[in-house]
């Protein structure tokens, strides 16, 4: 993948210093959020697959890691903001952390992307929707998977189990991303990793920036399991009516198989992660409660936000 | 410290699905068997899955 386009002064400054271009003075205020997420986005993804234009030496430069760590520590104010203004935070113990994350998704009425593409979407919006996905499932899996080695035993045995499935099951064929992959390329988008970037909103990016998060500091494990079990959750039954999406605009193929795939599979994969992820690390770990709520919260707020964005995009009121 | 953790291979979760670890082949109520691809499985118990034997999450949406 190559660096994406910068959208304002600072993420000039930070796309410039990546490429290995010497840079003047210190990184300048952002030009927005917009600046911000870029930014962060592009400073993450130098800890992921990286960018082929990018200097191997960014990894270890000390005023790009200020300027993510100040980024990043921008974004949790802001996230941890959304969640002390919700009503969402009630005084759980560990023993009922399964139950709270069942009750924040069922309390979540956020709007439905999976609704609008099961029967009304077009074919324009749905090859934007997936685009904007491409950003995350492209790499699917992959932020949660910087937390295996900061859980407990438990948690840690349940957590890979349930990424052995979204990597496959040691089946390169049947990796989720790929799988992903191969569903843009049949509907005739482009496959490559981080291909549409430049055309992800800012909440994509918030929303990718997040799990980055999450997955990369010690101190959020909580918020990272969190957050996958709040996504698990909300999955089977979404996916179920994107295959029905796809299949009524004549889509299916590889792309609806993606989809399939996860209907049997988060069925699956939501138990693991509200039971064995999340039950079992809050009771290894009591003071995590906050943090896995915290996570999930953040999930459904963020897919909440982007679907509102998508609508609101598309002139769909909503 | 070493302690043995419960680990069954079978689990039923609460108003949902059973869940079952390591099998190759499931029968279903038709006695059609249907190979197992995953690790861990989650069999219907609602009988409302589209996808029998398989639950798809429906049991959700069933009033408790
Ligand atoms: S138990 Fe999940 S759909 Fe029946």
């Amino acid at each position: 993948m190559r660096l994406p386009k910068p959208r304002g002064v600072l993420s000039e400054w930070v796309l410039g210093r990546l490429a290995g271009t010497p840079s003047v003075g210190d990184a300048p205020a952002a030009d927005g959020p917009d600046d911000e997420a870029i930014a962060l986005w592009a400073l993450h993804e130098v800890l992921y697959r990286g960018f082929e234009d990018a200097s191997d030496d960014a990894e270890g430069d000390v005023g790009l890691f200020a300027v993510r760590h100040r980024l990043e520590s921008g974004l949790e104010e802001r996230l941890r903001s959304r969640w002390a203004g919700s009503d969402a935070t009630a005084d759980v113990g560990p023993a009922g952390v399964p139950a709270a994350l069942e009750a924040l998704v069922a309390a979540d009425h956020g709007p439905s992307l999976a609704d609008h593409v099961r029967r009304h979407a077009d074919r324009d919006q749905v090859m934007e929707l997936l685009r904007q996905r491409s950003v995350y499932h492209l790499k699917e899996a992959d932020p949660t998977a910087w937390v295996v080695p900061r859980l407990p035993v438990r948690a840690k045995a349940a957590l890979v189990e349930l990424q052995f499935d979204e990597y496959g099951a040691g089946d390169p064929n049947r990796l989720h991303a790929h799988l992903f992959a191969r569903g843009l390329e049949a509907v005739g988008l482009r496959p490559e990793y981080g291909a549409y970037v430049d055309d992800a909103l800012p909440e994509t990016l918030e929303l990718n920036n997040a799990l980055s998060l999450f997955g990369l500091r010690r101190r959020l494990r909580g918020a990272a399991v969190g957050h996958l079990a709040a996504f698990e959750m909300t999955s089977s039954l979404p996916s179920r009516k994107l295959v029905q999406g796809l299949d009524r605009l004549g889509m299916d193929g590889p792309m609806a198989t993606y989809y399939d795939e996860h209907v049997e599979a988060d069925a699956v994969h939501e138990q693991l992660a509200a039971h064995d992820i999340c039950g079992t690390l809050a009771e290894d770990e009591p003071d995590q409660v906050d943090a896995i709520l915290f996570g999930a919260f953040t999930c459904l707020d963020l897919e909440a936000r982007f679907a509102t964005a998508m609508f609101s995009s598309w002139g769909v009121a909503r | 410290m070493s302690q043995d953790f419960a680990h069954p291979d079978v689990v039923l979760c609460p108003h949902g699905p059973m869940l079952v670890r390591g099998a190759t082949s499931i029968q279903d109520a038709d006695g059609t068997v249907h190979a197992v691809e995953r690790p861990v499985v989650a069999l219907c118990r609602c009988e409302k899955s589209s996808r029998l034997p398989w639950c798809d999450g429906t049991h959700k949406l069933i009033p408790r």
